[in-house]
């Protein structure tokens, strides 16, 4: 565990500010714009980026990363490749960087082979939503660790406080608190439920940060939400922004998302 | 300890099965897995459910001798007759058992998956039975090639909706279904249609077809003498018909147990679904177990001319019976499966799905003894491929 204090996502979360975190699918648009996004990101202020790993049967998303992953597949993307495509990021880049995707892509790569790999190009960080926080705990946090990874874990509203707790001990970093009972890339804004759930979970003291994910897509949801939490991710609302536009205009979306700071 | 190919209390079949599943689900597949045996053991429970298995889908189903297939093949084939069931197949023994779960557990909608739509119109009937709103998810290509389960759907009041996603076919209707239930946490019970997903669907599924071979057991002591067949024969898509007809079976291996797989154009044709041989460990929907992949993890698509076995996974209980040689697996192609289907029509005066008769073109494959006693599960009739054999024959 005490190689993880160093980590950068660990020295990200003491700055002094609300992170905006950008989720974007690996190999989407075009195959090799993976390093520019990362770039264009980093360049625009945006203080974490989630990498997504694509996966042919992405279960807790919703249409547009499904499309993104279908997309970034087609294209050609792997493992191996996205590897490939991060072995000099850091000679560019310094901002936390997490791997997102499903476990089975991970699992045929072999588990201690895929940290490794993460470790060796730079890699903070993993979120795997179908990796369950028992099994983690149970057969793979040792090897995590040992690669000097985070592994986020996620709550969502109808997680128990018991279960909350145990999640927050297994975790070392942050916790992603989904928003709503949802699937990626509903926008719908954030109601009494929401706000009553983000104050719940902001009064329980946890040992780590939350950052608030899914449903974040304006200003206005990431204002809301940064007001409970330690930061918010987008993820959806990027992936249509960089479709409708190009990965060029990447400032025109992070230049909105930020406009009342 | 005794050795075991049942459920372990972890939720694993040897090294199979588990629960991989997002946080989102947690809730929902926790609150079934602490309460399904609880509700299942519950005399009013029990007694509801074999009441509507005997009233309302006709049970038990006959164990019937097939006289002229068996004197093609020179030995004895029972057929289980899950095609006589109301709805036409096997799938309606689960959908009724999940239907009282889900009113136990105070549900008020019901989502499920299908494939061939027998599933989809099993789970349509019970919604329908108990008043319930019911929501069917389906892949774009299955509606298309089972059109007359998607009216009977339709006309049953369940809301059919297509998965136009990856394939198309029943592991996207899978997928889709699994986001359902992320977006409605409370309110809505996953009627999953077979031995596949997290811990405890695979568990739960089974227990509720068991009744197959329960009742295997007492009709061939009646007919034969004893509950103990030399041989039991299942389709296996998902695996549920299959797990019914071996349930009470499984740890007697005096049983010999096959398991019969689809394998499309062919194994080595790229157009198969035979997931035992083309398939690696690793985790679907849910669960730890053998699926179609490709080396980097993705999910393929895999082919069967029978919508209900192109599923690119199998359960996990199976998945063990494979790996630990207690189930021999054998791949059937779809022509050697529609001349099967043609024989039983012509031998038996009985048509069954196109599922079904990829267990019965085991008799071509294999020789068994003139002594043998064998076990077939008739999974379900062919009313609804009629189509699909008119086409293939030229009829
Ligand atoms: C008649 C019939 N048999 C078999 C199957 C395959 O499912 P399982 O392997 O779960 O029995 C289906 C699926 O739709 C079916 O309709």
């Amino acid at each position: 565990m005490k190689n993880l204090i160093m980590n950068r996502i660990n020295q990200k979360l003491k700055e002094d500010k609300k992170l905006l975190s950008i989720y974007f699918t690996a190999g989407y648009p075009d195959i090799n714009d993976t390093t520019t996004v990362i770039q264009n990101l980093e360049k625009n202020g945006v203080d974490m980026i989630e990498i997504g790993l694509p996966f042919s049967d992405p279960l807790a998303d919703g249409p547009t990363i499904q499309a993104s992953s279908t997309k970034a597949l087609h294209n050609g993307m792997t493992s191996e490749l996205l590897f490939e495509q991060l072995k000099d990021i850091r000679k560019s880049v310094s901002i936390p960087l997490i791997i997102m995707g499903y476990f089975n892509p991970m699992f045929q790569f072999g588990v201690e082979a895929f940290c490794n790999r993460c470790q060796e190009v730079g890699i903070d960080g993993l979120i795997i939503p179908d990796l369950p926080v028992d099994v983690y705990n149970d057969q793979y946090k040792d090897i995590f660790e040992k690669y000097g990874l985070i592994n986020v874990l996620l709550i969502t509203p109808q997680t128990s406080d018991d279960r909350i707790r145990f999640i927050d001990s297994v975790s070392d970093g942050f916790i992603y608190m989904v928003s709503s009972a949802s699937v990626t890339g509903s926008s719908s804004g954030f109601g009494n439920e929401q706000t009553d759930y983000f104050e719940r979970i902001a009064s329980m003291n946890l040992k780590n940060p939350q950052i608030i994910g899914f449903g974040i897509s304006d200003n206005e949801t990431f204002t809301q939400a940064t007001k409970y939490a330690k930061g918010a991710i987008i993820g959806s609302a990027f992936i249509k922004h960089i479709t409708n536009y190009s990965i060029s205009s990447i400032s025109n979306f992070t230049d909105k998302i930020k406009q009342s700071d | 300890m005794k050795e075991t190919y049942n459920i372990n209390e972890k939720g694993y079949y040897g090294e199979f099965g588990g629960a991989y599943i997002p946080e989102m689900l947690y809730p929902n597949v926790e609150e079934l897995r602490q309460n399904y045996l609880k509700i299942m053991a519950e005399p009013s429970f029990q007694k509801e459910f074999h009441a509507l298995l005997k009233d309302y889908v006709g049970r038990p189903s006959p164990l019937y001798f097939a006289q002229r297939l068996s004197e093609k093949y020179n030995t004895k084939i029972y057929l289980k007759r899950e095609d006589l069931n109301h709805t036409g197949a096997h799938k309606i023994n689960n959908t009724v058992g999940q239907i009282l779960m889900a009113q136990r557990l105070g549900k008020t909608r019901i989502i499920a998956e299908t494939g061939a739509g027998q599933h989809g119109v099993a789970t349509a009937t019970v919604c329908a039975l108990m008043g319930i709103e019911c929501v069917v998810y389906m892949g774009e290509k299955d509606i298309a090639r089972q059109a007359p389960n998607v009216a009977r759907m339709k006309m049953l009041g369940a809301k059919v909706v297509p998965a136009l996603s990856g394939s198309r076919t029943l592991k996207d209707a899978t997928n889709e279904a699994m986001r359902d239930w992320i977006n409605n946490p409370v309110n809505t019970h996953y009627i999953v249609g077979s031995v596949v997903g997290p811990h405890p669907f695979p568990d739960m599924v089974a227990r509720f077809q068991a009744i197959v071979s329960e009742e295997i057991k007492s009709q061939l002591l009646e007919k034969e003498g004893t509950e103990n067949p030399d041989y039991l024969i299942a389709c296996v898509g998902g695996g549920s018909n299959a797990a019914g007809t071996y349930y009470h079976y499984l740890d007697n291996e005096t049983v010999k147990i096959i398991a019969v797989e689809a394998a499309g154009l062919g194994i080595d044709s790229g157009e198969s679904a035979a997931t035992s041989v083309l398939g690696k460990e690793g985790i679907i929907h849910g669960s730890k177990t053998l699926l179609m992949q490709t080396k980097d993890g993705q999910i393929t698509e895999p082919y069967s001319i029978s919508a209900g076995l192109d599923y690119p996974g199998v359960g996990p209980m199976h998945a063990n019976l494979y790996k630990t040689g207690r189930a021999e697996f054998i791949a059937i192609t779809d022509d050697e499966a529609m001349t099967a289907g043609l024989e039983l029509s012509q031998l038996e005066g009985i048509i069954p799905a196109i599922e079904t008769s990829h267990a019965l073109a085991i008799f071509e494959h294999k020789t068994f003894k003139p002594n043998d006693i064998i076990v077939l599960n008739l999974s379900g009739r062919g009313d609804k491929d009629l189509q699909n054999y008119i086409d293939y024959f030229k009829l």
